[in-house]
């Protein structure tokens, strides 16, 4: 799958089926037609041998309450090391601005200082290399507590209280486009009004609002209704940081040799469109890189029985 | 998952027939229950759209009608530019040393996570010296100078540089403040203590009172609280001796018919609109307010 391509999904295309196959990947696929008896024999190994990991789940939710706890101490125990909050902030007295929130501020107010044009462009060039919507499952507090109230919906689910619904995933683009235009035509950064990232940062450092209503109201929706549905359809911070990682070196990689095509990874994921290369019969090469809407959550990794995802920094591996 | 499931089942994992299956999926007629499944996808997705752009264009609501209007932190520009540049992260609030600002919450619709001064409960007494929310601000909506495009208003501009009291001794007196960013204005003259000839003892807002000022006889860099600085006055004059810039506020004079002195706190040219006067003034509600984003007018 070409770079395009993959933005495409990303903006709400369905992905296809490879016409393509390179000789290493139909070899492979050819080695998998063996006996049903056979597979299911090599399945049931990698089941026994299945370590129950939560290895990067941990990290991951390590490094994001910290991150966004260094904003609370920061100002409580006046240390000044990152002052402000998700929007922007001073870390050591550099500048860092929110790609999302900039591009608000710019269409609104049309009008662009050096400060804030150093902090962007700092923060664009530190989440090009780490990944882009890495942003999103390392840093944003809206994602840790929407994965917590996920929990709640799939156990519901389980028990037949709750369902599903989807929505299409261009509606995430139309989003984009629409809190665009709103910010460049009225003059006001609409969706800083309802974006409960900004929102949940503010609360932590300067303590609670009745803004948090609204994310309470969210969160209840995506429970009750549709699963994690402000990331997957609403976000348009996601999708400003999904095309700054579209370049990004770090990213999940694919190891055809390595997969059963169980489908595991796909029932965790936030973004399981992205690992449509999983399927059985999709994968065009040996190794495939995932799209750039994948978060970098590494959920995919830890539940993965066989090893066939992981973490990959591009050109690093043949350099090694 | 189900129906990717199928799919899966259905391809083979084979090159050679990949392709040619691929080309037949698209010609593929779709089953009814795919198409009723699609149909209702698609209307949930542009209610969820109207729902959510919906929302959020309600906060134009509290700006549109500005039922509160706000005193917004020093250097801030005109209220919808204020509102289009500001980013919302609160560095202001970090670095003011009295902790005069505070951010909006979501009643004021696109005013969420912006700025403003409640001047009777903390006003902003420039204990900082240098207007640090100026400094901190990343996107210009505090500035020491407004760019030429944005809208400017007739009387904001300080007719020169305030003199900040507690520096008048230092090389370089003023601050970096062209604009006020509002006026003191004497509300209820008949409240004021000074205009019925009395006097004032004790802490200014009570022994409750939590708002903090810097007293240049106490510590010139650690603001103290308002309650541990009673004061002690034959006639009250606290808005006039606490106002910490020069030449903004005088206490006048006068005679009366029947020959006693009258006195009268008038606010002059060189007022910024900073709002000690307001939190300081022992009246309750207090007989000296702070008019934001208003002209000085000679009386």
């Amino acid at each position: 799958m070409s770079a395009f391509e993959r933005i495409k999904v990303m903006v709400g295309g369905d992905p296809q089926k490879p016409a393509v196959f390179t000789p290493e990947a139909r070899e492979i696929h050819d080695l998998k037609r063996m006996s049903k008896a056979d597979f299911e024999a090599m399945k049931q190994h990698a089941r026994d041998h299945r370590l129950v990991t939560h290895k990067w789940r941990n990290r991951r939710w390590v490094v994001l309450l910290l991150s966004n706890l260094l904003f609370t101490f920061s100002f409580w125990l006046d240390i000044q090391l990152l002052e402000g909050s998700l929007t922007a902030s001073r870390f050591v007295g550099f500048h860092l601005i929110d790609l999302n929130s900039a591009l608000q501020v710019m269409l609104a107010h049309k009008h662009i200082i050096v400060n804030l044009f150093i902090g962007t462009a700092t923060v664009f060039v530190l989440w090009a290399a780490l990944g882009g919507r890495s942003f999103c499952s390392w840093v944003c507090p809206y994602h840790l507590v929407a994965e917590w109230f996920e929990w709640l919906h799939l156990k519901l689910a389980e028990k037949k209280l709750v369902s599903d619904h989807e929505f299409h995933r261009g509606a995430r683009t139309v989003f984009w486009l629409l809190f665009s235009i709103l910010a460049l035509v009225s003059g006001y950064t609409v969706f800083e009004t309802v974006s409960p990232t900004g929102i949940l940062s503010r609360a932590l450092i300067y303590g609670p609002s009745l803004a948090l209503g609204w994310v309470f109201l969210l969160l209840v929706f995506e429970v009750v209704y549709s699963r994690r549905a402000w990331c997957r359809y609403v976000c348009p911070i996601g999708l400003t940081y999904g095309m700054v990682g579209a370049v990004s070196p770090l990213r999940i990689q694919y190891r055809l040799e390595n997969c059963f095509h169980e489908g595991d990874c796909r029932k965790v994921c936030l973004v399981p469109h992205v690992l449509d290369v999983v399927i059985k019969g999709r994968a065009a090469d040996k190794h495939v890189p995932i799209g750039p809407d994948c978060t970098r959550c590494g959920l995919c990794i830890d539940v993965c029985p066989s090893g066939a995802l992981v973490y990959d920094i591009k050109g690093l591996s043949k350099l090694m | 998952m189900k129906d990717q499931d199928q799919i899966s089942a259905a391809v083979q994992p084979d090159g050679d027939v990949a392709p040619a299956a691929a080309k037949k999926g698209g010609k593929r007629p779709v089953a009814p229950v795919r198409k009723e499944a699609a149909r209702r996808k698609f209307i949930r997705s542009v209610a969820l759209a109207g729902g959510v752009v919906g929302l959020a264009m309600l906060g134009y609501v509290p700006v549109a009608d500005a039922r509160k209007s706000r005193l917004r932190p020093p250097g801030a520009l005109e209220e919808h530019d204020f509102l289009s540049s500001c980013i919302k992260c609160g560095q202001c609030v970090q670095v003011c040393p009295v902790a005069a600002i505070r951010l909006d919450d979501i009643d004021h619709g696109f005013g969420i996570g912006v700025p403003y001064i409640d001047a009777r409960m903390q006003a902003c007494d420039f204990s900082c010296d240098a207007v640090q929310c100026i400094l901190a601000c990343p996107t210009g909506s505090l500035t020491y100078k407004k760019p030429e495009f944005v809208k400017t208003r007739a009387g904001m501009k300080l007719a020169h540089a305030p003199v900040l009291k507690a520096k008048e001794k230092d090389a370089e007196p003023t601050l970096n403040l062209k604009e006020r960013i509002g006026v003191a204005r004497l509300s209820r003259p008949d409240a004021c203590l000074a205009v019925q000839g009395k006097a004032f003892k004790g802490p200014a807002r009570g022994s409750d009172f939590k708002g903090r000022m810097r007293y240049m006889d106490v510590d010139r860099w650690k603001p103290i609280a308002v309650r541990d600085h009673p004061y002690e006055r034959d006639i009250c004059d606290l808005c006039v001796s606490e106002c910490p810039i020069k030449d903004a506020i005088k206490m006048e004079e006068t005679v009366g018919a029947d020959g006693l002195k009258r006195y009268r706190p008038a606010v002059l040219e060189q007022c910024v609109g900073c709002g000690v006067c307001e939190m300081i003034c022992p009246a309750d509600p207090a007989a000296i307010v702070i008019d934001e984003r208003k002209a000085w007018e000679a009386a």
